[in-house]
């Protein structure tokens, strides 16, 4: 199903989307969407949604299954809460995104902000992962409790990353192309070097990151990866007294 | 380092009628009673509990507050000399769990409620009809009409409205700070009561998804649990931005308590620490407020009235006016003295203000702004019975959540050890063998008989008041009167001091 989207108010839009999934449908154009929010929130149902032009905040948000393809930047808030499903965005996105995110993947091109990955978490299968072919703002995966970030910095950037990366962090793991500087990095977070497991486990996500956006595999695994896991899963185990 | 701090209390054994059952030992969840040929007490670990007490059939023990006395000084008080010497031992934040229990002024306590006398009748609540029906939900401006010849429908659009048979509702605890058998007591009341539980912010377990017509789910910054189906099974949302016994802060759920099952309900590893950070990081403003609100709303086709729960702070009446102005259709204020699971001491007894003043600041505003239509108002914060619920409603309130109240229905005897763990009552615990202590259908009884009493009198006032609908006291503030209170105080709560006729 195709949509032009130009001009349209959200809510009529996600509305239409919903009603044509009611009814069965599995694919949908979304044309020249500029700014809409709320595109795939909460929807559980496998479907395939690309959106030609710039998708509004929280695009994607507790969403459940869909595949959500946008062909511009997008902005805040994508995968926010999201469960499974996966949002590639062939530009760059805008902060917290990934907040609070329990399943699925989340690639982006470019660069992302502020605050990406916050709180994000895992349960048992459900792993998610976020993935940046560019570089990051300050408060990377503050509050991390679960899942995989890679941040590549494809394009050169500097820094690759801002301040504050995992403060608060107690699970999940963070892969970094390149050094980070230990100024850049929270109280509760430890560098490490990657073992073979490491190597093949985003081995496997960054082929699939490559085919997303005809970056090359071997020109990403050229250059070495910093690992970044919590020192403690209880960083404020022994702050209180009863 | 060995401790200098005394025993709190003194546990009493009577040698002579003891006939050394043990009951005492089994059901003490504290190690504060030992069997050594004969029951010995460890003072220093009993909390005054009272399990023991009650379970001894020979009524053989007494427990006293430890009756050493420091030396005279009210400005050091002995409970500040201890609280020193914990935090000289330990380097360490004082948890406490339960409300504020200070000696602030309580205005419940300072307000009269009028009845009728001569001139207008009151109303007899055995005899006549006293309706105590409430709906929540945002309600319209006006109401249009289409059709004629008697065949009228409705023009307007209402707004999802959620219906309460009595105008009280169990206040947010999550599972994780209690447990599953007081969440499935608290749903089975509601159920049985047309009332509401609120699951907190850890999750919706499996067990209560017959119940979920009937239940509050809660969005807080963790999301622990959060999905799209939780969302959309439930009576209404709520978006926890903060809690009246620790505002601004935010919770932490210790991975001790985060077993097989509370980790699947909150969707995280077992034994993870449950972080929920003080802000939700996609809100630093009433517009990403809104914006959270409408991600709700889209995730449930705009089928949910969204609450937002807030502490009662300073300028609370600013922010209620900011959430109904970013779309909640409810808003939920938690007066300082509101329980917690867990919370700093600090927090606590020193931020945040008292919910009579809060609610009269915001439903003044609301109206003053025309916007109190928008939104339901929701209080709680230490409602303790019947009466608080009338002052409330005669201030503006929609309905009142009593949390503390509905735990003490269960057996709850507030010794404020809630973040241990070890509760004695199986409430605030996740040990099976604490848990099983309380029977849910039986703590469903005792709640509903609870909120049936409270109804009873809420009626009993109503007709002497001369009204026979709740929705006729909402904001009818003519009808209370202040005792005790400066001009101030009782300019902030829109009433007249006692002894002023009308």
């Amino acid at each position: 199903m195709k949509i032009d989207a130009k001009g349209m108010h959200y809510r009529q839009l996600n509305k239409m989307i919903r009603d044509a999934v009611a009814s069965g449908e599995k694919e949908f154009e979304l044309d020249n969407v500029g700014g809409q929010r709320y595109i795939g929130a909460g929807m559980n149902e496998n479907v395939k949604i690309t959106i030609n032009g710039t998708p509004g905040n929280d695009l994607g948000a507790f969403m459940n299954g869909p595949r959500v393809i946008v062909n511009a930047n997008a902005q805040d808030g994508i995968a926010n809460t999201m469960n499974a499903g996966e949002i590639i965005v062939h530009g760059n996105v805008g902060d917290i995104i990934g907040y609070g995110m329990r399943g699925g993947k989340l690639y982006i091109k470019g660069d992302a902000g502020y605050r990406v990955g916050i709180h994000m978490k895992e349960y048992k299968k459900q792993i998610p992962v976020i993935i940046a072919g560019g570089t990051a703002g300050d408060f990377f995966g503050e509050y991390m409790a679960g899942g995989i970030m890679i941040l590549l910095g494809m394009n050169g950037k500097s820094p690759l990353v801002g301040d504050y990366v995992g403060t608060g962090m107690h699970g999940g793991v963070m892969y970094i192309r390149g050094k980070v500087d230990p100024y850049h990095l929270g109280k509760e977070v430890c560098c490490l070097e990657l073992s073979e497991e490491d190597t093949k486990l985003i081995s496997g996500y960054l082929k699939e990151f490559c085919d997303c956006f005809n970056f090359e595999f071997n020109e990403i695994m050229k250059e070495k990866f910093t690992k970044l896991v919590p020192l403690s899963l209880r960083p404020y185990g022994n702050l209180y007294v009863y | 380092m060995a401790s200098q701090l005394p025993a709190e209390f003194n546990v009493d054994v009577d040698h002579e009628k003891c006939r050394k059952c043990k009951r005492c030992v089994m059901n003490c969840s504290f190690s504060a009673i030992e069997f050594k040929d004969k029951v010995i007490p460890n003072n220093r670990l009993c909390v005054a509990c009272h399990r023991c007490a009650t379970f001894c059939p020979e009524n053989a023990i007494t427990i006293r507050e430890n009756p050493l006395d420091y030396k005279d000084g009210y400005n050091w008080s002995p409970e500040i000399r201890k609280n020193i010497l914990k935090q000289a031992e330990s380097g360490g934040i004082i948890l406490i769990g339960m409300g504020n229990p200070k000696p602030y002024p309580i205005y419940w306590d300072h307000m009269l409620i009028d009845a009728c006398q001569v001139t207008n009748p009151s109303i007899d609540p055995l005899r006549e009809p006293m309706e105590l029906r409430t709906y929540l939900g945002a309600k319209p401006e006006s109401l249009w009409f289409d059709g004629e010849n008697g065949n009228i429908s409705l023009r307007t659009e209402l707004a999802p409205q959620v219906k309460l048979d009595i105008p009280i509702v169990f206040a947010a605890m999550s599972y994780g700070a209690i447990s599953l058998n007081a969440h499935k007591a608290l749903a089975m009341a509601a159920r049985r009561m047309g009332t509401l539980m609120n699951t907190g912010e850890g999750g919706l377990h499996e067990d209560l998804a017959g119940y979920t017509d009937r239940i509050i789910v809660q969005v807080a910054s963790g999301r622990f649990g959060v999905t799209s189906k939780y969302l959309n099974n439930s009576a209404l949302v709520e978006i926890k931005i903060g809690q009246g016994a620790k505002p601004g802060i935010g919770g932490h759920l210790p991975g001790e308590k985060v077993g097989e099952d509370i980790s699947k309900t909150r969707m995280i590893p077992v034994g993870t620490d449950a972080l929920s950070p003080a802000p939700h990081h996609d809100i630093y403003s009433i517009e990403d407020l809104s914006q959270l609100i409408y991600a709700i709303k889209e995730t449930t086709d705009y089928k949910k009235p969204v609450s937002v729960k807030i502490a009662a702070v300073h300028n609370v009446a600013a922010i209620a006016s900011g959430i109904v102005r970013a779309g909640a259709d409810i808003v939920m204020i938690d007066g300082f003295r509101g329980g917690t699971g867990a919370a700093p001491m600090i927090i606590r007894d020193h931020v945040g203000i008292p919910i009579e003043l809060a609610l009269a600041a915001v439903d003044d505003r609301l109206r003053q702004e025309g916007i109190r239509n928008r939104a339901s108002i929701l209080v709680g914060g230490s409602i303790r019975q019947s009466a608080d619920v009338v002052k409330a409603i005669a201030l503006g309130a929609d309905a009142c959540v009593i949390g503390t109240a509905s735990l003490i229905a269960m057996g709850c005897r507030v010794c404020q050890k809630c973040y241990t763990g070890n509760c004695a009552w199986g409430i605030a615990t996740q040990k099976p063998e604490l848990v099983r202590r309380l029977n849910p259908e039986i703590g469903a009884d005792r709640l509903c008989n609870l909120l049936s009493a409270w109804g009873h009198e809420i009626q009993e006032v109503l007709g002497s008041l001369g009204i026979n609908a709740i929705e006729s006291l909402r904001g009818s503030r003519e009808r209370l009167r202040g005792v005790g209170l400066n001009q101030e105080t009782l300019d902030i709560l829109g009433i007249k001091h006692a002894g002023i006729g009308q």
